[in-house]
């Protein structure tokens, strides 16, 4: 594993940003290029590679924590984890091809989580402390190494999912859980209403579930925890037992099963758990227990107006994200006026000179 | 605006009785559960409803009066310590719990709610809230939100920031806005995280959803004694090693043990130097084969004796005489002084030992009460704060270990936040850019500095005072005892 300290050119980099009044659109690999809106800026900016800033500075598997680089591929500090029976248990997707092999930064700063993630956390739950950048190109240091930590503000947690558009990463320290002695995936069919009310009861009940997933005919119930406890879920849950329940299961992760194999825009509906099916033209695949939902539509909108859709997913409690493909609309839920103010001044106090990834999340960020 | 004009206005608004102006009356309001630090209020304000505390919020913001919000007092860090130009604004009065959805496993509450008391009401659903900290039976989620507290479960549920979905929040502004959403997440920055543990300097919360969790099948506790602080210490991370996640797993030393003992008879072996609680919690059959790992561990790890508790009632006695750890302790001596460190499991041996050499250097016995799971340290300093002298050397003392806690790579404070009394460690343990960051981030929220103001966040010149004098050396005008 390469072991580089990238830092002090990363910081030379927005130092020098600064002073040409440069924009910087922040790169891993690329592998998630997809994603967020295309950066406004495209005149005077450059790309900042974080690709070089690789290794694990700090791996100990008793205290549950690895402190890594941002640079550093995520399945390489992956196979480092599993060599001591560990994990990232928020399981995050790689979206890797070639030579785009997602990095902890990438992950981080969008802020992705697998089907895990309802019954272990999300990414920024296992985010311990960060090193990073700001827009005065200082290096700062939040969080730490420990479990627990209230000194000062959780800017470490409020790195992720920000895109970058507040600070570059550079270290990132994470909790990691043991990897589970057992894992079995049940398959029963079903219709959408039931699927729905299935996980959110069994999610009430004392079962070692770890994922829950309906792809429109079949409910997918995945067990992980101590044999013993797998097995007596697996009874009580009934269904068949799924042969590759691992294959199955990175394909939702990784957006490769057939349902996602399409050309038309990807969007995802975050939503409360035991919302009832949502009726919208198209197909949709339900993941994280009910509280994810993939929405294929049928066909684009004629004048690209999602206003409709933004209400009907914001009434019932939740937001929209057009997860994957161009059109002509905001990648993300428009916020209210109170709290896209507070987005600004945050951007203000963090990034004054507005370098980081403008408009990568929103226009005026 | 003096006193009176303020308590007029405050009458366009608000029943008189929810306003406090009298000095009798607002002497229960002037300290929190830190009582050595205290300080009266300008006034005490306990509006009712939402758009009672957004008037107060507005016309204290149209004034330019400070606010401080407070729950049930019982946070250990001088938080909620009035200021004598604040509005102290009391939120006892916002206690329903609103909803609780047992399908989709949440709670609605507002700010003035017990942490247990959520609990208490999800349970004939099998589920609860899983942050318990020991104060669990008086303190209220608002307060757990602002101090993101954690407890004896939090190693394996987490802490407040972990359990909470969604914040209504009062800005200092009066306006009301949402963080977070019923949905697993939200669009735009993660404002929830960084509200919980910002000590009321960023918004008044209002609102709550918590997630609730299934109760587990079964639950099982281990005692085991050993005769050296350093092996019980050890045995923890072995634990870990074996791939086990505890549900609890909390160490206290000879002090702690005898204290808690005296107190509620726990059936703690009183001879022990260190006594560690590991709780497995799960399915029936996990727990069973979980205990047997635990034990085989701790009996290798040179634990002179394991007991696992025979009967849910014993279980329960063992983790009484953990939760009362403090009263018990507290009966010693007049005072006590709890900190709050936390330190890399690796470095508790050599951190407890330290402590126990300051201990004889001050002159001050210690009890150590602890998160052993997630190194979270809770020494009790003991000292007569009517003995001339004490209260300064129990505060040099405490000091110490907080600077102790930063050099072994740990932080000044896990659960119980920075609030008035860690003020100046935070100079020690983050930079002069750091803490601007921190202080610029404040700005975003509360343009004006209105909420909780010269808490959390030193300014420069109190870095440069505290560095120059070197460590220990502050002073403050305490006096009181509880």
């Amino acid at each position: 594993m390469i072991n580089n300290d990238n830092s002090k050119n990363l910081q030379q980099a927005v130092q020098e940003a600064r002073a040409q009044q440069q924009a910087l659109l922040i790169e891993g690999s690329g592998s998630k290029a997809f994603y967020g809106n295309t950066p406004a800026a495209t005149e005077n900016s450059r790309v900042l590679s974080t690709g070089e800033h690789q290794g694990i500075i700090n791996y100990e598997p008793k205290e549950l924590v690895i402190t890594a680089r941002s640079g550093t591929p995520l399945h390489e500090l992956q196979a480092v984890l599993a060599e001591q029976q560990q994990m990232l248990a928020f399981k995050p997707p790689l979206f890797s091809s070639g030579d785009q092999q997602a990095t902890l930064g990438g992950t981080i700063a969008c802020g992705f989580s697998g089907p895990r993630r309802p019954y272990a956390g999300s990414a920024r739950d296992f985010v311990l402390g960060s090193r990073i950048i700001n827009g005065e190109a200082e290096i700062l240091h939040f969080g730490g190494e420990v479990m627990k930590n209230v000194a000062g503000y959780d800017v470490s947690r409020l790195m992720v999912g920000a895109l970058g558009t507040l600070g570059v990463l550079l270290d990132i320290s994470l909790k990691v859980l043991p990897l589970p002695e057992a894992e079995q995936t049940q398959v029963l069919e079903c219709s959408v209403q039931e699927a729905i009310s299935r996980m959110n009861q069994w999610a009430g009940s004392p079962l070692p579930l770890s994922a829950a997933c309906y792809d429109g005919a079949l409910l997918y119930i995945r067990l992980s925890g101590a044999p013993s406890a797998v097995t007596s879920g697996a009874r009580r849950i009934g269904g068949d037992s799924l042969d590759d329940s691992q294959s199955f299961w990175q394909s939702i992760r990784e957006l490769q099963h057939g349902f996602f194999k399409n050309d038309k825009p990807l969007w995802r509906l975050a939503v409360p758990a035991d919302s009832p099916a949502i009726e919208l033209p198209g197909k949709q695949l339900i993941d994280w227990g009910g509280a994810q939902r993939w929405y294929i539509a049928d066909k684009q909108n004629k004048d690209n107006s999602y206003e409709s859709l933004y209400k009907t997913i914001a009434d019932i409690g939740g937001h929209v994200t057009l997860f994957k493909g161009a059109i002509d609309a905001g990648v993300f839920h428009p916020l209210p006026e109170s709290l896209l103010a507070i987005h600004r001044r945050l951007k203000q106090a963090f990034d004054p000179q507005g370098i980081f990834n403008p408009g990568r999340m929103y226009r005026e960020l | 605006m003096n006193k009176s004009e303020l308590s007029n206005k405050l009458k366009h608004f608000l029943p008189a009785a929810a306003i406090i102006s009298e000095t009798e009356a607002l002497r229960p309001y002037e300290c929190d559960g830190l009582p050595a630090y205290r300080k009266m209020p300008l006034l005490a304000v306990l509006p009712q409803t939402v758009e009672q505390l957004q008037q107060v919020v507005k016309l204290c913001y149209q004034e330019n009066i400070p606010v401080v919000a407070r729950g049930a007092a019982t946070g250990l860090s001088g938080g909620a310590l009035p200021l004598e130009n604040a509005v102290l604004l009391g939120l006892s009065r916002f206690n329903k719990i609103l909803d609780i959805n047992p399908l989709a496993r949440t709670a609605r509450v507002q700010p003035g709610v017990r942490n247990l008391a959520i609990s208490e009401a999800a349970a004939r659903h099998g589920l609860y809230y899983a942050p318990d900290p020991s104060s669990q039976i008086a303190c209220t989620i608002g307060g757990n939100v602002a101090e993101n507290s954690g407890g004896v479960h939090c190693l394996k549920y987490g802490l407040t920031v972990h359990n909470v979905l969604e914040l209504k929040v009062v800005t200092p502004e009066g306006e009301l806005v949402t963080f977070g959403s019923a949905a697993l997440d939200s669009a735009g920055f993660d404002l929830l995280a960084l509200m919980n543990g910002s000590e009321g300097m960023l918004g008044i919360v209002v609102e709550v959803l918590v997630k609730l969790l299934p109760k587990p099948e079964r639950a099982q506790v281990l005692l085991a004694a050993f005769d050296d602080v350093e092996k019980a210490a050890d045995s923890v991370g072995e634990i870990i090693a074996e791939g086990i996640i505890p549900a609890g797993l909390e160490m206290m030393d000879a002090l702690a043990i005898q204290a808690a003992e005296d107190f509620v008879h726990a059936g703690y072996p009183r001879d022990a130097k260190a006594i560690l609680l590991c709780e497995v919690d799960g399915t029936n059959e996990e727990v069973s084969e979980h205990s047997k790992r635990v034990y085989d561990v701790l009996t290798a790890y040179g634990a002179s004796e394991v007991r696992t508790a025979r009967d849910e009632a014993e279980r329960l006695r063992f983790w009484q005489g953990r939760k009362s750890a403090f009263p018990a302790v507290g009966r010693l001596s007049p005072d006590y002084y709890c900190m709050d460190g936390t330190v890399p499991r690796k470095q508790l041996g050599t951190v407890l030992t330290r402590i126990s050499q300051l201990s004889e250097h001050y002159q001050l016995p210690v009890a150590n009460v602890f998160h052993a799971g997630d190194g979270n340290l809770h020494p009790l300093i003991l000292y007569d704060a009517n003995t001339p002298g004490e209260l300064k050397r129990a505060e040099d003392f405490g000091a110490e270990i907080l600077e102790l806690s930063v050099e072994v790579g740990g932080t000044i404070t896990g659960e119980h936040g920075v609030g008035h009394e860690k003020i100046h460690h935070m100079c020690v343990q983050f930079s002069e850019a750091e803490l601007e960051q921190f202080r610029r981030l404040k700005v975003a929220f509360d343009p004006h500095g209105l909420l909780n103001p010269g808490k959390v966040i030193p300014q420069p010149k109190h870095c440069s005072e505290y560095r120059t004098i070197g460590s220990g050396s502050h002073t403050h005008s305490a006096s009181c005892s509880h």
